[in-house]
């Protein structure tokens, strides 16, 4: 991927992993087209954001486990007003809420791809895209959605 | 065991604030701000500033009390309070934790206080500059999901498409709050009225939220004191009682990356009924509501989940009109509230409803005897409170 091809301009805050080792697995999943997400090996409840213990049943032996990069569209917002430099005279952009069915409905914020000023529909299936910054200082990669089909 | 609640046994005995500066305005120092807020509160409560034994405050205040007590010349020191987390969240919390430490005996005359500078400190409605972020922050921010606005409007559109609440609904809140600040010479925005026109033609902020939806910046301090109910009576002010205060939020509403299990809430189902048992009274008691402004949308949710109105009568009854003091079905933020008094991070929500059961509020509703105050939609931790006159005791 080009520079172009981000969805947001460059020089926003990149995502780190956390400090504690926390979200590591998801981090290297990320780097090669993965969606890895937490799962209880105990109970099998799927958990995101990433936490160190399973909220159903407290096991501290939490699963990472592939899932299909796909999902719905939960919620969204069009942000016009910047409130970060990079995001001067750049224009709206959407955010949305992507919830996994086939992952106990876990949630995950993305980018939603396209025309920033596109009709957006609740319920909407939408498919992830990788978005790799493989030319930051620390590379990293942002997972984005575009509507499926 | 007496019975475990704060009914009737706190009230506060005074509040006081600075005056209240757009966001940089201020020329005093943030502790200055402190210092003149609570000193005033104590000129109102007739309560010589040395007597005060306690603090409460929210969102980590910088103002820290022992510095406070040390610049006082405060006899004796015996609580430091603060409410952990959800900003503005807090701000019935520190009213609940100060209401809790009075009513056992922790202390006896506890100032609850909150002071802003945003021209000296950093300012809440920006993204961060850091070159990266870890943790919870690193699933949102990168994605450009970074300012209060941000964080919560997706909470709305999800609220709005389950539920069929209309923006309307903000429209009335937006237009209301205004029109009460017309009457208040301390609002900033005094002498500036909205019309219907210009909330229309305001600039998007982030949908679902245009300008006018969203709250100030400002610098400010403001303080409220409070002593045991058998105390205030015998001093200044007419008391305003505790009839309830709670904190806290619905189950695993933190959970990371935006996964809380009711996310179509501002986070109050839970705490409402707590409050109402609390108090002993329901929604149809209370006289006036002061409710948190950081945006429109969550007014109205609070509103629902206070049980003022269903999810099916939300478009009719959240009209302007409804929410006036004067002649309204449910008086809303009747000193123009974060929108357009100040935004003293919700504080001045809750000095306003003690002036209300006072009768010393720019706008009063007649007889006003139940005031009820929510702090914070859509955090966790939020809060509420209910203020009462000695006749609802
Ligand atoms: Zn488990």
């Amino acid at each position: 991927m080009s520079n172009t091809d981000y969805y947001l301009p460059e020089g926003l805050p990149a995502p780190m992993p956390a400090r504690d080792g926390l979200d590591l697995p998801y981090r290297k999943g990320l780097e090669e087209d993965k969606l890895i997400v937490q799962r209880c090996n105990n109970c099998k409840t799927w958990q995101w954001g990433p936490e160190w213990i399973c909220h159903k049943c407290h096991s501290f032996d939490l699963g990472w486990e592939e899932v299909a990069p796909t999902g719905r569209i939960y919620s969204w917002e069009r942000a016009w007003h910047p409130v970060h430099p990079a995001l001067k005279d750049h224009g709206p952009y959407i955010v949305a809420l992507i919830e996994l069915p086939h992952a106990g409905n876990i949630r995950m914020v993305g980018n939603l791809l396209g025309d920033p000023r596109q009709e957006i529909e609740i319920g909407a299936d939408v498919e992830a895209v990788f978005e790799h910054h493989k030319d930051a200082k620390m590379p990293f990669t942002l997972v984005q959605w575009r509507v499926a089909g | 065991m007496t019975e475990r609640t704060l009914r009737g046994k706190v009230a506060v005995a005074g509040v006081g604030e600075t005056t209240y500066y757009k966001r940089g305005g201020a020329e005093d120092a943030e502790f200055v701000l402190a210092l003149k807020a609570i000193l005033a509160a104590c000129e109102d409560a007739g309560i010589d500033p040395r007597e005060v034994d306690g603090f409460a405050s929210y969102s980590n205040d910088r103002n820290d009390p022992s510095r406070i007590s040390a610049a006082l010349g405060i006899k004796e020191l015996k609580f430091a309070n603060m409410q952990w987390g959800g900003g503005g969240g807090g701000g019935s919390g520190a009213v609940a934790n100060a209401a809790a430490a009075v009513a056992t005996g922790v202390a006896d005359c506890v100032v609850v206080f909150r002071a802003l500078a945003q021209g000296q400190f950093a300012r809440f409605g920006q993204g961060p500059k850091a070159p990266g972020v870890a943790g919870e922050p690193a699933y949102t921010i990168p994605y450009g999901m970074m300012s209060p606005a941000q964080m919560f409007a997706m909470r709305c559109t999800r609220h709005l498409h389950e539920t069929g609440v209309t923006r309307d609904t903000y429209k009335a809140v937006s237009l209301a709050t205004y029109a009460h600040a017309q009457n208040n010479p301390r609002a900033v925005m005094y002498g500036r009225p909205l019309t219907p026109e210009k909330y229309d033609e305001a600039r998007w902020i982030v949908e679902p939220y245009q300008l006018y939806d969203c709250c100030m910046e400002n610098d400010g301090a403001a303080a409220l004191l409070i002593v045991s109910a058998d105390r205030a009576k015998d001093l200044k002010q007419k008391p305003a009682y505790i009839l309830g205060a709670t904190a806290g939020s619905e189950y695993r509403n933190g959970a990371p990356c935006h996964n809380a299990p009711l996310y179509a809430t501002s986070s109050f189902t839970s705490l409402a009924p707590r409050l109402y048992e609390m108090a002993g009274i329901g929604p149809k008691d209370v006289d006036v509501l002061q409710s948190y402004e950081n945006f429109t949308g969550g007014v109205v949710m609070s509103i629902i989940e206070h049980g003022f109105c269903s999810h099916e009568e939300a478009n009719e009854f959240l009209t302007y009109e409804n929410l006036l003091a004067k002649g309204g079905k449910l008086p809303l933020n009747t000193s123009g509230g974060n929108l357009a008094e100040c935004y003293m991070h919700g504080l001045e929500l809750i000095t306003e409803a003690v002036r209300q059961i006072r009768g010393e509020s720019p706008n009063q509703v007649d007889n006003a005897k139940v005031a009820m105050v929510t702090s914070g939609p859509m955090v966790t931790p939020v809060s509420n409170s209910i203020f009462g006159s000695e006749e609802v005791l």
